[in-house]
Protein backbone atom coordinates (compact mmCIF):
# COMPACT_ATOMS: atom_id res chain seq x y z
CA UNK A 1 0.00 0.00 0.00
CA UNK A 2 1.47 3.46 -1.10
CA UNK A 3 0.55 5.90 1.66
CA UNK A 4 0.57 9.66 1.65
CA UNK A 5 -0.21 11.33 5.10
CA UNK A 6 -0.38 14.98 5.45
CA UNK A 7 1.94 16.29 2.81
CA UNK A 8 3.15 19.57 2.39
CA UNK A 9 5.74 21.31 0.30
CA UNK A 10 6.87 22.61 -2.58
CA UNK A 11 9.18 24.57 -4.70
CA UNK A 12 11.02 26.87 -2.65
CA UNK A 13 9.03 29.46 -0.95
CA UNK A 14 5.73 28.50 -2.95
CA UNK A 15 3.56 25.81 -1.44
CA UNK A 16 1.89 23.51 -3.50
CA UNK A 17 0.85 20.78 -1.54
CA UNK A 18 -0.86 21.39 1.51
CA UNK A 19 -1.58 18.36 3.85
CA UNK A 20 -2.22 16.05 0.89
CA UNK A 21 -3.34 12.50 1.89
CA UNK A 22 -4.12 9.10 -0.21
CA UNK A 23 -3.84 5.73 0.08
CA UNK A 24 -3.09 3.55 -3.31
CA UNK A 25 -4.48 0.07 -2.46
CA UNK A 26 -1.98 -2.86 -4.24
CA UNK A 27 -3.21 -4.04 -7.38
CA UNK A 28 -6.00 -1.23 -8.13
CA UNK A 29 -6.24 1.87 -9.73
CA UNK A 30 -6.68 4.93 -8.89
CA UNK A 31 -7.29 7.95 -10.67
CA UNK A 32 -6.66 11.93 -9.94
CA UNK A 33 -8.51 14.88 -11.21
CA UNK A 34 -8.24 18.30 -10.51
CA UNK A 35 -8.14 21.37 -12.29
CA UNK A 36 -4.49 22.92 -13.83
CA UNK A 37 -2.52 23.64 -10.19
CA UNK A 38 -4.40 22.11 -7.88
CA UNK A 39 -1.13 19.57 -7.19
CA UNK A 40 -1.59 16.59 -9.00
CA UNK A 41 2.05 16.45 -11.00
CA UNK A 42 3.49 17.81 -7.54
CA UNK A 43 1.84 14.86 -5.88
CA UNK A 44 3.66 11.99 -8.02
CA UNK A 45 6.82 13.98 -7.68
CA UNK A 46 6.46 14.30 -4.08
CA UNK A 47 6.06 10.24 -4.24
CA UNK A 48 9.47 10.13 -6.42
CA UNK A 49 11.51 12.78 -3.79
CA UNK A 50 11.45 15.51 -6.15
CA UNK A 51 9.68 18.16 -4.36
CA UNK A 52 11.13 19.01 -0.88
CA UNK A 53 8.33 18.27 1.67
CA UNK A 54 7.93 20.33 5.03
CA UNK A 55 5.36 18.08 6.83
CA UNK A 56 4.18 14.26 6.52
CA UNK A 57 4.99 11.09 5.54
CA UNK A 58 4.98 8.85 3.00
CA UNK A 59 5.43 5.27 2.58
CA UNK A 60 5.11 2.04 0.74
CA UNK A 61 4.21 -0.99 3.02
CA UNK A 62 5.61 0.73 5.33
CA UNK A 63 8.68 1.70 4.35
CA UNK A 64 9.63 5.42 4.62
CA UNK A 65 10.31 6.74 0.63
CA UNK A 66 10.27 10.47 2.26
CA UNK A 67 13.79 10.39 3.34
CA UNK A 68 15.12 8.37 0.98
CA UNK A 69 17.72 10.29 -1.74
CA UNK A 70 15.24 10.39 -5.03
CA UNK A 71 17.83 7.85 -6.88
CA UNK A 72 16.69 5.04 -4.34
CA UNK A 73 12.89 5.56 -4.53
CA UNK A 74 12.48 3.60 -7.91
CA UNK A 75 14.67 0.92 -6.13
CA UNK A 76 11.80 0.34 -3.76
CA UNK A 77 9.52 -0.54 -6.78
CA UNK A 78 7.95 2.36 -8.15
CA UNK A 79 7.82 3.39 -11.66
CA UNK A 80 7.19 6.68 -13.04
CA UNK A 81 6.10 8.56 -16.19
CA UNK A 82 6.12 11.55 -16.05
CA UNK A 83 4.40 14.28 -18.27
CA UNK A 84 5.75 14.73 -21.90
CA UNK A 85 7.30 11.13 -21.74
CA UNK A 86 10.97 12.33 -21.28
CA UNK A 87 12.92 9.63 -23.05
CA UNK A 88 16.79 9.55 -23.96
CA UNK A 89 16.13 10.71 -27.91
CA UNK A 90 19.27 9.79 -29.57
CA UNK A 91 19.10 5.93 -27.84
CA UNK A 92 17.77 3.36 -29.26
CA UNK A 93 14.48 1.73 -28.05
CA UNK A 94 16.23 -1.54 -26.69
CA UNK A 95 18.66 1.20 -24.62
CA UNK A 96 16.22 2.95 -23.53
CA UNK A 97 14.24 -0.06 -21.92
CA UNK A 98 18.06 -1.83 -21.16
CA UNK A 99 18.63 1.34 -18.85
CA UNK A 100 15.58 0.87 -17.45
CA UNK A 101 16.42 -2.82 -16.65
CA UNK A 102 19.85 -1.87 -14.82
CA UNK A 103 18.82 -0.29 -11.98
CA UNK A 104 17.47 -3.25 -10.22
CA UNK A 105 19.14 -6.14 -12.12
CA UNK A 106 16.61 -7.26 -14.23
CA UNK A 107 16.90 -9.36 -16.92
CA UNK A 108 16.25 -10.68 -20.37
CA UNK A 109 12.75 -11.65 -18.52
CA UNK A 110 11.46 -8.46 -17.36
CA UNK A 111 12.57 -6.98 -21.19
CA UNK A 112 10.58 -9.64 -23.15
CA UNK A 113 7.17 -8.92 -20.51
CA UNK A 114 7.40 -5.29 -21.78
CA UNK A 115 7.67 -6.98 -25.07
CA UNK A 116 4.97 -8.70 -25.23
CA UNK A 117 2.65 -6.09 -23.38
CA UNK A 118 4.03 -3.80 -26.33
CA UNK A 119 4.73 -5.58 -29.35
CA UNK A 120 5.20 -2.65 -31.96
CA UNK A 121 8.35 -1.95 -29.60
CA UNK A 122 10.05 -4.93 -30.90
CA UNK A 123 9.51 -3.79 -33.88
CA UNK A 124 11.43 -0.76 -33.37
CA UNK A 125 13.98 -2.04 -31.05
CA UNK A 126 16.93 -0.85 -33.08
CA UNK A 127 14.86 2.65 -33.52
CA UNK A 128 16.11 5.87 -32.31
CA UNK A 129 13.76 6.58 -29.57
CA UNK A 130 13.09 10.76 -30.76
CA UNK A 131 11.83 8.79 -34.51
CA UNK A 132 9.28 6.91 -32.52
CA UNK A 133 5.33 8.36 -33.14
CA UNK A 134 3.64 10.14 -30.37
CA UNK A 135 1.97 7.46 -29.14
CA UNK A 136 5.21 4.23 -29.17
CA UNK A 137 7.00 7.39 -27.32
CA UNK A 138 4.62 6.79 -24.81
CA UNK A 139 4.75 3.04 -25.06
CA UNK A 140 8.58 3.32 -24.68
CA UNK A 141 7.92 5.98 -21.82
CA UNK A 142 5.25 2.92 -19.94
CA UNK A 143 8.06 0.38 -21.12
CA UNK A 144 11.03 1.72 -19.80
CA UNK A 145 9.08 2.01 -16.29
CA UNK A 146 8.13 -1.39 -16.18
CA UNK A 147 11.47 -2.21 -16.71
CA UNK A 148 12.07 -1.66 -13.10
CA UNK A 149 9.23 -4.41 -12.43
CA UNK A 150 7.17 -1.86 -10.18
CA UNK A 151 4.75 -2.84 -7.59
CA UNK A 152 3.01 0.27 -7.98
CA UNK A 153 3.34 2.72 -11.37
CA UNK A 154 2.70 6.41 -11.42
CA UNK A 155 1.30 7.46 -14.95
CA UNK A 156 0.91 11.36 -15.70
CA UNK A 157 -1.40 12.14 -18.04
CA UNK A 158 -0.35 9.26 -20.33
CA UNK A 159 -2.99 9.93 -23.06
CA UNK A 160 -2.34 13.44 -23.61
CA UNK A 161 -2.38 14.56 -27.05
CA UNK A 162 -2.56 10.34 -28.20
CA UNK A 163 -4.97 9.48 -31.06
CA UNK A 164 -7.73 7.63 -29.59
CA UNK A 165 -6.27 4.10 -31.01
CA UNK A 166 -3.45 4.82 -28.66
CA UNK A 167 -5.56 6.04 -25.90
CA UNK A 168 -7.19 2.30 -26.39
CA UNK A 169 -4.26 0.69 -26.17
CA UNK A 170 -2.89 2.62 -22.65
CA UNK A 171 -6.35 1.55 -20.98
CA UNK A 172 -5.88 -1.56 -22.14
CA UNK A 173 -2.01 -1.61 -20.18
CA UNK A 174 -3.89 -0.33 -17.11
CA UNK A 175 -6.14 -2.92 -17.10
CA UNK A 176 -3.67 -5.72 -18.30
CA UNK A 177 -1.12 -4.29 -14.95
CA UNK A 178 -3.66 -4.64 -12.81
CA UNK A 179 -4.38 -7.98 -13.31
CA UNK A 180 -1.15 -8.72 -12.87
CA UNK A 181 -1.33 -7.01 -9.07
CA UNK A 182 0.47 -3.80 -10.19
CA UNK A 183 -1.39 -0.67 -8.11
CA UNK A 184 -1.87 2.39 -10.58
CA UNK A 185 -1.98 6.41 -9.84
CA UNK A 186 -2.93 7.91 -13.06
CA UNK A 187 -3.31 11.16 -12.91
CA UNK A 188 -6.17 11.60 -16.02
CA UNK A 189 -8.10 14.89 -16.99
CA UNK A 190 -10.84 12.73 -19.13
CA UNK A 191 -14.01 11.73 -17.37
CA UNK A 192 -14.38 8.50 -19.73
CA UNK A 193 -11.07 7.15 -19.07
CA UNK A 194 -11.28 7.52 -15.34
CA UNK A 195 -14.57 6.19 -15.48
CA UNK A 196 -13.46 2.64 -17.43
CA UNK A 197 -10.04 2.39 -15.57
CA UNK A 198 -10.55 3.31 -11.92
CA UNK A 199 -11.61 2.03 -8.55
CA UNK A 200 -11.15 4.88 -6.93
CA UNK A 201 -10.91 8.52 -7.92
CA UNK A 202 -9.45 11.04 -5.60
CA UNK A 203 -10.15 14.71 -7.03
CA UNK A 204 -7.16 17.26 -5.92
CA UNK A 205 -8.01 20.83 -5.02
CA UNK A 206 -5.43 23.67 -3.77
CA UNK A 207 -2.67 21.11 -2.85
CA UNK A 208 -4.91 18.45 -1.16
CA UNK A 209 -7.01 15.56 -1.59
CA UNK A 210 -10.85 17.02 -1.51
CA UNK A 211 -13.17 13.92 -2.30
CA UNK A 212 -12.19 10.51 -2.56
CA UNK A 213 -15.22 8.29 -4.49
CA UNK A 214 -15.17 4.30 -5.05
CA UNK A 215 -16.17 3.72 -8.82
CA UNK A 216 -19.41 2.19 -8.28
CA UNK A 217 -20.58 5.36 -6.59
CA UNK A 218 -19.27 7.67 -9.74
CA UNK A 219 -21.21 8.43 -12.69
CA UNK A 220 -19.84 10.38 -15.93
CA UNK A 221 -22.90 13.43 -14.69
CA UNK A 222 -21.01 12.74 -11.12
CA UNK A 223 -21.36 16.88 -9.60
CA UNK A 224 -17.76 15.95 -8.48
CA UNK A 225 -16.77 16.48 -11.78
CA UNK A 226 -18.09 19.60 -12.16
CA UNK A 227 -17.39 20.79 -8.67
CA UNK A 228 -13.55 19.75 -8.90
CA UNK A 229 -12.56 19.41 -12.57
CA UNK A 230 -14.90 22.28 -14.74
CA UNK A 231 -16.70 19.52 -16.88
CA UNK B 1 33.51 -7.99 -36.89
CA UNK B 2 31.17 -5.09 -36.87
CA UNK B 3 31.53 -1.79 -39.32
CA UNK B 4 31.53 0.32 -36.20
CA UNK B 5 34.79 -1.31 -34.54
CA UNK B 6 36.42 -2.15 -38.78
CA UNK B 7 35.86 2.03 -38.80
CA UNK B 8 38.31 2.30 -35.99
CA UNK B 9 40.52 -0.04 -37.07
CA UNK B 10 41.06 1.33 -40.62
CA UNK B 11 41.62 4.86 -39.02
CA UNK B 12 44.43 3.40 -36.74
CA UNK B 13 45.95 1.14 -39.49
CA UNK B 14 46.00 4.42 -41.56
CA UNK B 15 47.44 6.38 -38.81
CA UNK B 16 50.45 3.78 -38.63
CA UNK B 17 50.87 4.14 -42.48
CA UNK B 18 51.45 8.17 -41.55
CA UNK B 19 53.87 7.54 -39.21
CA UNK B 20 56.04 5.06 -41.33
CA UNK B 21 55.47 6.97 -44.90
CA UNK B 22 54.46 10.89 -44.11
CA UNK B 23 57.78 13.47 -44.46
CA UNK B 24 59.35 13.69 -40.79
CA UNK B 25 57.48 17.05 -40.14
CA UNK B 26 54.28 15.72 -41.22
CA UNK B 27 55.26 12.41 -39.11
CA UNK B 28 56.10 14.45 -36.07
CA UNK B 29 52.48 16.57 -36.38
CA UNK B 30 50.34 13.47 -36.98
CA UNK B 31 52.52 11.92 -33.43
CA UNK B 32 51.10 15.77 -31.90
CA UNK B 33 47.86 15.45 -33.29
CA UNK B 34 47.08 12.02 -31.66
CA UNK B 35 48.21 12.69 -28.29
CA UNK B 36 45.92 15.79 -28.12
CA UNK B 37 43.35 13.64 -29.71
CA UNK B 38 43.45 11.54 -26.68
CA UNK B 39 43.45 14.54 -24.50
CA UNK B 40 40.16 15.34 -26.79
CA UNK B 41 38.46 12.14 -26.52
CA UNK B 42 39.17 12.52 -22.60
CA UNK B 43 37.28 16.03 -22.87
CA UNK B 44 34.19 14.02 -24.97
CA UNK B 45 33.61 11.36 -22.66
CA UNK B 46 32.85 14.31 -20.23
CA UNK B 47 31.14 16.65 -22.49
CA UNK B 48 30.00 14.96 -25.55
CA UNK B 49 28.58 12.29 -23.95
CA UNK B 50 27.62 13.42 -20.61
CA UNK B 51 27.03 16.95 -21.09
CA UNK B 52 29.39 18.05 -18.84
CA UNK B 53 31.01 21.47 -20.55
CA UNK B 54 34.12 21.78 -18.12
CA UNK B 55 36.32 24.73 -18.91
CA UNK B 56 39.21 23.47 -16.69
CA UNK B 57 40.76 20.56 -18.69
CA UNK B 58 43.95 22.19 -18.99
CA UNK B 59 44.51 21.65 -15.18
CA UNK B 60 44.65 17.93 -15.64
CA UNK B 61 46.67 17.67 -18.63
CA UNK B 62 48.95 20.11 -17.15
CA UNK B 63 49.14 17.55 -13.96
CA UNK B 64 49.85 14.55 -16.13
CA UNK B 65 52.60 16.58 -17.68
CA UNK B 66 54.34 17.73 -14.65
CA UNK B 67 53.69 14.96 -12.40
CA UNK B 68 55.77 12.97 -15.16
CA UNK B 69 58.15 16.22 -15.82
CA UNK B 70 58.88 16.55 -11.98
CA UNK B 71 59.14 13.08 -11.37
CA UNK B 72 61.76 12.49 -13.89
CA UNK B 73 64.07 15.29 -12.64
CA UNK B 74 63.09 15.92 -8.99
CA UNK B 75 62.47 12.40 -8.18
CA UNK B 76 64.72 10.82 -10.84
CA UNK B 77 62.05 8.38 -11.82
CA UNK B 78 62.41 6.00 -15.20
CA UNK B 79 60.11 7.14 -18.25
CA UNK B 80 57.90 4.37 -17.65
CA UNK B 81 56.76 5.27 -14.29
CA UNK B 82 56.98 8.32 -14.82
CA UNK B 83 54.05 8.05 -17.56
CA UNK B 84 51.98 6.32 -15.77
CA UNK B 85 52.06 8.59 -13.63
CA UNK B 86 50.22 11.06 -15.56
CA UNK B 87 47.09 9.13 -15.76
CA UNK B 88 46.79 8.75 -11.96
CA UNK B 89 47.70 12.53 -11.74
CA UNK B 90 45.04 13.71 -13.95
CA UNK B 91 42.66 10.99 -12.85
CA UNK B 92 43.01 12.36 -8.73
CA UNK B 93 43.39 15.66 -9.91
CA UNK B 94 39.42 15.52 -11.92
CA UNK B 95 38.26 13.64 -9.09
CA UNK B 96 38.77 16.27 -6.33
CA UNK B 97 37.72 18.75 -9.01
CA UNK B 98 34.68 17.07 -9.63
CA UNK B 99 33.42 16.51 -6.28
CA UNK B 100 33.51 20.38 -5.58
CA UNK B 101 32.28 21.45 -9.33
CA UNK B 102 29.64 18.67 -9.85
CA UNK B 103 27.85 19.82 -7.25
CA UNK B 104 26.87 22.90 -9.49
CA UNK B 105 25.67 22.86 -12.79
CA UNK B 106 25.35 24.00 -16.32
CA UNK B 107 27.16 27.97 -16.01
CA UNK B 108 27.69 27.42 -13.01
CA UNK B 109 29.88 24.24 -13.88
CA UNK B 110 31.60 26.19 -16.55
CA UNK B 111 32.54 29.09 -13.64
CA UNK B 112 33.89 26.64 -11.00
CA UNK B 113 35.68 24.47 -13.56
CA UNK B 114 37.35 27.84 -14.84
CA UNK B 115 38.49 29.27 -11.80
CA UNK B 116 39.70 26.31 -10.34
CA UNK B 117 42.04 25.85 -13.82
CA UNK B 118 42.88 29.16 -12.94
CA UNK B 119 43.94 28.16 -9.45
CA UNK B 120 46.19 25.39 -11.19
CA UNK B 121 48.05 28.01 -13.47
CA UNK B 122 48.70 30.06 -10.68
CA UNK B 123 50.22 27.75 -8.64
CA UNK B 124 52.26 26.46 -11.23
CA UNK B 125 53.36 30.45 -11.34
CA UNK B 126 53.61 30.46 -7.19
CA UNK B 127 56.05 27.70 -7.70
CA UNK B 128 58.48 29.18 -10.29
CA UNK B 129 61.54 28.04 -8.67
CA UNK B 130 60.44 24.11 -9.22
CA UNK B 131 58.04 24.55 -12.27
CA UNK B 132 60.15 26.89 -13.90
CA UNK B 133 56.79 29.14 -14.72
CA UNK B 134 56.18 30.33 -18.21
CA UNK B 135 59.31 29.23 -19.23
CA UNK B 136 59.44 25.53 -18.35
CA UNK B 137 61.62 23.33 -18.75
CA UNK B 138 62.82 20.79 -21.24
CA UNK B 139 63.20 16.84 -20.39
CA UNK B 140 66.86 15.80 -21.98
CA UNK B 141 67.06 13.23 -24.59
CA UNK B 142 68.64 10.82 -22.40
CA UNK B 143 65.87 10.96 -20.17
CA UNK B 144 62.85 9.81 -22.32
CA UNK B 145 63.79 6.21 -22.50
CA UNK B 146 62.06 3.40 -21.74
CA UNK B 147 64.74 0.81 -21.57
CA UNK B 148 66.46 0.56 -25.40
CA UNK B 149 63.23 2.54 -26.63
CA UNK B 150 63.97 6.51 -27.12
CA UNK B 151 61.12 8.33 -27.02
CA UNK B 152 62.74 11.37 -28.74
CA UNK B 153 63.66 9.27 -31.57
CA UNK B 154 60.66 10.54 -34.21
CA UNK B 155 59.78 6.69 -35.70
CA UNK B 156 59.21 5.54 -31.94
CA UNK B 157 57.60 9.17 -30.81
CA UNK B 158 55.14 8.24 -33.60
CA UNK B 159 54.63 4.57 -32.43
CA UNK B 160 54.38 5.48 -29.17
CA UNK B 161 51.76 8.27 -29.79
CA UNK B 162 49.61 5.53 -31.96
CA UNK B 163 49.90 3.35 -29.52
CA UNK B 164 48.65 5.38 -26.77
CA UNK B 165 46.25 6.87 -29.16
CA UNK B 166 44.97 3.53 -30.12
CA UNK B 167 44.53 2.56 -26.77
CA UNK B 168 42.34 5.76 -25.68
CA UNK B 169 40.58 5.34 -28.59
CA UNK B 170 39.72 1.34 -28.37
CA UNK B 171 39.30 2.11 -24.71
CA UNK B 172 36.60 4.94 -25.61
CA UNK B 173 34.65 2.85 -28.10
CA UNK B 174 34.32 0.28 -25.54
CA UNK B 175 33.35 2.64 -22.61
CA UNK B 176 30.46 4.29 -25.18
CA UNK B 177 28.97 1.15 -25.87
CA UNK B 178 29.15 -0.53 -22.67
CA UNK B 179 25.73 0.10 -20.15
CA UNK B 180 28.10 2.71 -18.68
CA UNK B 181 28.20 4.63 -21.74
CA UNK B 182 24.39 4.70 -22.15
CA UNK B 183 23.90 5.88 -18.73
CA UNK B 184 26.45 8.78 -19.48
CA UNK B 185 23.99 9.64 -22.63
CA UNK B 186 21.08 9.26 -20.55
CA UNK B 187 22.70 12.20 -17.88
CA UNK B 188 23.51 14.12 -20.64
CA UNK B 189 19.86 13.91 -22.28
CA UNK B 190 17.76 14.23 -18.47
CA UNK B 191 19.35 14.04 -15.52
CA UNK B 192 16.25 14.23 -13.85
CA UNK B 193 15.03 11.43 -15.86
CA UNK B 194 17.83 9.28 -14.76
CA UNK B 195 17.70 9.65 -11.32
CA UNK B 196 13.44 8.55 -11.65
CA UNK B 197 14.50 5.71 -12.92
CA UNK B 198 17.53 4.94 -10.05
CA UNK B 199 20.92 6.26 -11.06
CA UNK B 200 22.74 8.80 -8.83
CA UNK B 201 23.82 11.51 -11.51
CA UNK B 202 26.44 13.06 -8.90
CA UNK B 203 28.21 9.49 -8.95
CA UNK B 204 27.85 8.94 -12.69
CA UNK B 205 29.30 12.39 -13.17
CA UNK B 206 32.19 11.97 -11.29
CA UNK B 207 33.33 8.73 -12.64
CA UNK B 208 33.11 10.31 -15.76
CA UNK B 209 35.27 13.45 -14.69
CA UNK B 210 37.92 10.65 -13.28
CA UNK B 211 38.20 8.86 -16.81
CA UNK B 212 38.43 12.14 -18.43
CA UNK B 213 40.86 13.68 -16.13
CA UNK B 214 42.64 10.39 -16.75
CA UNK B 215 42.75 10.52 -20.56
CA UNK B 216 43.86 14.22 -19.91
CA UNK B 217 47.16 13.47 -17.36
CA UNK B 218 47.93 10.65 -20.06
CA UNK B 219 48.44 12.73 -22.93
CA UNK B 220 50.06 15.23 -20.59
CA UNK B 221 52.12 12.88 -19.65
CA UNK B 222 53.19 11.72 -23.09
CA UNK B 223 53.55 15.14 -24.31
CA UNK B 224 56.16 15.93 -22.12
CA UNK B 225 57.99 12.73 -22.99
CA UNK B 226 57.71 12.85 -26.07
CA UNK B 227 58.02 16.21 -26.90
CA UNK B 228 60.31 17.02 -24.14
CA UNK B 229 58.88 20.56 -22.92
CA UNK B 230 56.76 20.98 -19.64
CA UNK B 231 55.50 24.30 -19.39
CA UNK B 232 52.64 26.32 -17.41
CA UNK B 233 51.34 27.47 -21.10
CA UNK B 234 49.56 23.55 -20.88
CA UNK B 235 47.77 24.74 -17.78
CA UNK B 236 46.40 28.35 -19.09
CA UNK B 237 42.68 28.58 -19.58
CA UNK B 238 43.42 28.68 -23.25
CA UNK B 239 44.34 25.20 -23.01
CA UNK B 240 41.05 24.06 -21.63
CA UNK B 241 39.26 26.02 -25.00
CA UNK B 242 41.42 23.90 -27.38
CA UNK B 243 39.62 20.86 -26.52
CA UNK B 244 36.12 22.19 -26.57
CA UNK B 245 36.54 23.06 -29.75
CA UNK B 246 38.43 20.13 -31.57
CA UNK B 247 35.43 17.98 -30.18
CA UNK B 248 33.12 20.89 -31.55
CA UNK B 249 34.75 20.94 -34.65
CA UNK B 250 35.16 17.31 -35.18
CA UNK B 251 31.77 16.27 -33.67
CA UNK B 252 31.01 15.85 -29.75
CA UNK B 253 29.72 12.63 -28.61
CA UNK B 254 31.27 10.76 -31.91
CA UNK B 255 33.93 8.30 -30.83
CA UNK B 256 36.45 9.79 -34.02
CA UNK B 257 35.27 13.16 -33.81
CA UNK B 258 38.35 13.82 -31.45
CA UNK B 259 41.05 12.92 -34.19
CA UNK B 260 39.40 14.73 -36.73
CA UNK B 261 38.80 17.86 -34.77
CA UNK B 262 42.20 17.73 -33.47
CA UNK B 263 43.95 17.08 -36.29
CA UNK B 264 42.34 19.82 -39.06
CA UNK B 265 42.11 22.42 -36.12
CA UNK B 266 46.40 21.97 -35.99
CA UNK B 267 46.63 21.79 -39.73
CA UNK B 268 44.06 25.03 -40.14
CA UNK B 269 46.69 26.98 -37.72
CA UNK B 270 49.82 25.90 -38.74
CA UNK B 271 48.08 26.90 -42.63
CA UNK B 272 46.82 29.95 -41.61
CA UNK B 273 49.80 31.20 -39.71
CA UNK B 274 52.39 30.65 -42.60
CA UNK B 275 50.14 33.52 -44.07
CA UNK B 276 48.94 35.93 -41.45
CA UNK B 277 49.85 36.41 -37.80
CA UNK B 278 46.16 36.97 -37.28
CA UNK B 279 45.56 33.27 -38.04
CA UNK B 280 43.61 32.80 -34.70
CA UNK B 281 41.22 35.09 -37.09
CA UNK B 282 40.85 32.44 -39.25
CA UNK B 283 40.21 29.90 -36.91
CA UNK B 284 37.74 31.93 -35.34
CA UNK B 285 36.41 32.28 -38.89
CA UNK B 286 35.78 28.62 -39.81
CA UNK B 287 34.64 27.82 -36.20
CA UNK B 288 31.77 30.26 -36.95
CA UNK B 289 30.98 28.47 -40.43
CA UNK B 290 31.02 25.18 -38.68
CA UNK B 291 28.28 26.17 -36.30
CA UNK B 292 26.37 27.76 -38.53
CA UNK B 293 26.47 24.88 -40.94
CA UNK B 294 27.23 21.45 -39.03
CA UNK B 295 26.51 22.57 -35.41
CA UNK B 296 27.03 19.01 -34.34
CA UNK B 297 30.62 18.95 -36.02
CA UNK B 298 31.61 16.85 -38.79
CA UNK B 299 30.58 13.35 -38.00
CA UNK B 300 27.49 14.82 -35.75
CA UNK B 301 26.49 16.10 -39.40
CA UNK B 302 27.51 12.94 -41.15
CA UNK B 303 25.65 10.52 -38.69
CA UNK B 304 22.42 12.63 -38.59
CA UNK B 305 22.71 12.42 -42.22
CA UNK B 306 23.00 8.60 -42.97
CA UNK B 307 25.61 7.13 -41.03
CA UNK B 308 23.00 6.48 -38.23
CA UNK B 309 25.58 3.50 -36.43
CA UNK B 310 28.79 5.89 -36.28
CA UNK B 311 29.44 5.18 -32.45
Amino acid sequence: MLKLEGVSGGYGAVQVLRGFSLEVPPGQVTCLMGRNGAGKTSALRAIMGQLRLSAGSITLNGQALHSLPAEEVPKTGIGYVPQGRRLFGPLSVQENLTIGLMTRRRGADQLERVLTLFPRLRERLTQRASTLSGGEQQMLAIGRALCLEPSVLLLDEPSEGLQPSMVALIRETVLRLKAEGVATLLVEQRAETVLALADQVAFVSAGAVAEVFARESLTKDHPAFGRWVGI
Amino acid sequence: MNRALALHLIVVAALAAGIFLLPVYHATNLARIMVLAVFAMGYNLAFGYTGLLSLGHAMFFAAGMYAAGLGITLGGWPAGLALLAGPLAGGALALAAGALALRTAGVSFMIVTLMLAQAGYLTILYYTPITRGEEGFVLAQGLRRIGAFDLSQDLNRGLFALGLFTAGLLLSLALVRARFGRIMVAMRENEERSRMLGYNPFTVKLAVMGISGAYAGAAGAAYALLFGSVGASFGAIAFSILPLLWVLLGGAGTTLGPLLGAGLMFYLTDIASSYTSAHQFVVGAALLVLVLFAPRGILGALRERGLKWLP
